[in-house]
């Protein structure tokens, strides 16, 4: 008998998991919103099809074939198993056992032998996925960046994978192996359809039925409390992107690429030094904010959605020209450097509270050097190739405006060509006088 | 070579159709001046008129943005905007993606909005109304392989338009290992032309023009000054594939057309 006991600690981890779960993700939120504005709410309709498509779709996942299907299996495996979750939480509260089977119980056996078939696809391409990062070692996975934590980060959502699946088969296959062998027992009544863990009853059938009932109640206790802690892990993880690679790509940008945004502000004060009746329309020059950005608070909420959104998979680093020439440069590094900064100083704001002036630190320069920044070539393969339209390039360019705009710290060549364009009209020193010289 | 300036024109009550943007590497650059003349031969040959802004034209702005110099750009291109709207300018074509990109997508919200074609986008249109016609034969067997600049590629999505040209010569159009919109860069592009790259193992270049010449092609055809120039750097650094030449797409067709 499933004593009341087991129903109320089982409800007591569901609420503090989705407690825990829900103070967490707010704060991530309210950290997103330490970003500047940027207006994303034109075409719902085009937003939604381009998040049905890329998100939901995977449809940039399929360029690289081999990661593309597995990263799909474990995707619908992840979404299609979850369903189990909800009878999983009702068995917990009120003590019922595969509350489902008896409603449809026909329905309710196809479903169950095709989340076994699913959890065992998972698990096969989990464990590809851990042999090209551990034995294979591909090369986009050991670049610089992804030393310690990173890495870490990577394997334990596989291992964690392994467990939740293992757990859930042989949960499956206990379960089974009593329905089989004491079908006496007002439990475990014979429900549900075993594919995959029924190969684990020949095994299984040699323990006693008190034994089979602690194993089958063992698993499906880590099971679920495994998802439970799953869910609070997503905070401290790369894997956020199972949620928020929906949003990320619902407010991506939509224009062409090579069109970079115009700075408003700078628009008006140059209205304002040409024109001499200074009668601009709208303008407010009293507000003068940074040009650029040096630190996250100056970067848009968009980037900084983008920031906690990256899966660190590496595509943008392995198709970006700086990195594959040997440079400092790694659009996921500064993708990574964005979203550790940020929670470093969102955590030091929420500490201090209202008396906080900041830390001495910055972005650029603690997190990112200026020789990142300048290695740039605009190329936009970062964008073009990250699975979740994440765009690493924007960050660059609002680097580079601060250093140019605030510092006037460009590198002397830029420097030399900027100041040929000033005064020639030309990047060389040439005289615009001398623009047509070619025609004869 | 005949060529008139719009200033010129508007004296003589005259308004062309098309500007010409020659852009800085085109007016300049000894390289570029060369894709310029092949572009104004095709265009005198097909009768269209147009005419240049002359000493009028100034910087596009495109080098200064992408340094992070949002205040020169926008001096440059509000100059630039000045000038077109005085001349009630409709329709521009250039042979250079970034002047193409900043023109096209950057100065609409400036004031300047105007109808902005890539050269390649150009000369498709001129072979479809029938007023460029591509002579069979001269590019007969050769190999070419295509390099996508990046400000026409992945920043515009043209991809197909420059291959659609090419493959009317007749020729053997081969892919590099990257292309289309995984191309890689030639190096140039964010103003990295013109300063010293940062420390790394090799010049983007290099790369590039070891992924072109792996398709073993007589030509590498490319779309851009900068890419040209970057590209033909590239393959002075390898002496022995000196029968290998990078061309523009519009000196590959006054080269078949023999203009
Ligand atoms: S845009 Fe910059 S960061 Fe992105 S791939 Fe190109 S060079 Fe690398
Ligand atoms: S930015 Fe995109 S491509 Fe790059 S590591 Fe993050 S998710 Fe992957």
């Amino acid at each position: 008998m499933i004593s009341y006991l087991d129903n109320v600690l089982f409800a007591a981890a569901l609420i503090l998991s989705i407690s825990l779960f829900i103070y967490n993700f707010k704060k991530i939120l309210s950290n997103i919103r330490l970003g500047r504005d940027e207006n994303r709410s034109d075409n719902p309709r085009l937003r939604l099809n381009n998040m049905l498509r890329v998100a939901f779709g995977q449809s940039k996942m399929i360029r690289r074939p081999i990661a593309g299907i597995l990263h799909l299996i474990v995707y619908v495996g992840f979404i299609i198993i979850n369903i189990e979750l909800l009878e999983i939480i009702i068995d917990g509260i009120f003590g019922s056992h595969r509350i489902f089977s008896s409603f449809f119980p026909k329905f309710y056996n196809f479903i169950i032998g095709s989340f076994e078939v699913l959890a065992l696809l998972v698990l096969i391409s989990v464990i590809i996925f851990w042999i090209r990062r551990n034995i294979l070692k591909i090369k986009r996975f050991f670049k610089e960046e992804m030393k310690g934590w990173p890495k870490l980060d990577a394997d334990l959502i596989l291992y964690f994978e392994i467990i939740l699946m293992t757990l859930f088969l042989t949960m499956n296959g206990a379960d089974y192996t009593i329905q089989l062998n004491y079908p006496e027992n007002d439990i475990y009544v014979r429900a549900g359809s075993y594919p995959i863990s029924q190969f684990l009853v020949p095994i299984l059938q040699e323990l006693s039925l008190a034994k089979l009932i602690l194993l089958e109640r063992f698993s499906w206790w880590f099971h679920i409390l495994g998802i439970f802690i799953f869910l609070n892990y997503l905070y401290y993880s790369k894997h956020l992107h199972i949620l928020l690679a929906f949003p990320n790509t619902y407010f991506a940008n939509l224009e062409s690429k090579g069109k970079f945004k115009n700075i408003d502000s700078v628009t008006s004060e140059i209205k304002l030094m040409l024109d001499d009746n200074n009668n601009i329309e709208g303008t407010d020059v009293s507000e003068v904010e940074t040009f650029g950005a040096n630190d996250v608070t100056e970067l848009t909420w968009i980037q900084l959605l983008n920031a906690y959104s990256c899966t660190e998979c590496g595509r943008c680093t392995s198709n970006c020209p700086a990195n594959i020439s040997g440079k400092k440069l790694s659009p996921r590094k500064i993708m990574m450097d964005t979203r550790d900064r940020l929670t470093e100083l969102s955590n030091k704001i929420r500490s201090n509270s209202e008396n906080f002036k900041g830390d001495g630190k910055k972005l650029l320069g603690d997190y990112i050097s200026t020789e990142e920044v300048w290695a740039c070539t605009s190329c936009n393969a970062c964008v073009e190739s990250c699975p979740i339209d994440i765009d690493p390039l924007s960050i660059i360019m609002s680097m580079r405006q601060y250093l140019v705009l605030e510092n006037s710290a460009a590198p002397s060549d830029l420097n030399n060509m900027m100041n040929n364009i000033e005064n020639n009209g030309a990047p060389w020193p040439f005289n615009q006088q001398d623009r047509t010289n070619w025609i004869n | 070579m005949k060529v008139q300036i719009f200033s010129d024109c508007v004296k003589e009550g005259k308004n062309p159709e098309i500007l010409f943007w020659v852009g800085c590497s085109g007016s300049f650059d000894e390289r570029a001046k060369k894709i310029t003349k092949a572009f104004v031969k095709i265009l005198n040959d097909a009768k269209i008129d147009f005419a240049v802004l002359g000493n009028e034209e100034s910087c596009s702005g495109d080098l200064a943005k992408r340094s992070g110099n949002e205040f020169l750009f926008q001096m440059q291109a509000l100059g630039n905007i000045k000038v077109m709207n005085s001349y009630n300018i409709k329709k521009i074509v250039t042979a250079c993606p970034h002047c193409f990109n900043t023109i096209k997508n950057e100065y609409p919200e400036l004031g300047g909005k105007y109808e902005v074609l890539h050269h390649t986008e150009f000369l498709k249109s001129l072979i479809e109304n029938g007023k460029l016609k591509i002579p069979n034969g001269s590019f007969k067997g050769k190999r070419i392989t295509y390099h996508d600049p990046c400000y026409l590629g992945r920043a515009n999505n043209i991809y197909e338009i420059p291959r659609e040209i090419l493959k009317k010569l007749d020729a053997e159009l081969v892919e590099m290992k990257s292309c289309k919109s995984k191309g890689l860069c030639c190096g140039a592009g964010g103003a990295q032309m013109f300063k010293e790259p940062e420390k790394g193992d090799v010049d983007i270049k290099d790369i590039r023009i070891k992924q072109a010449l792996e398709t073993k092609p007589d030509i590498i055809a490319a779309a851009c000054p900068f890419c040209n120039t970057m590209l033909s750097d590239g393959l002075k650094n390898k002496v022995s594939e000196n029968s290998t030449s990078i061309l523009d797409i519009s000196q590959i067709i006054e080269k078949a057309k023999d203009l």
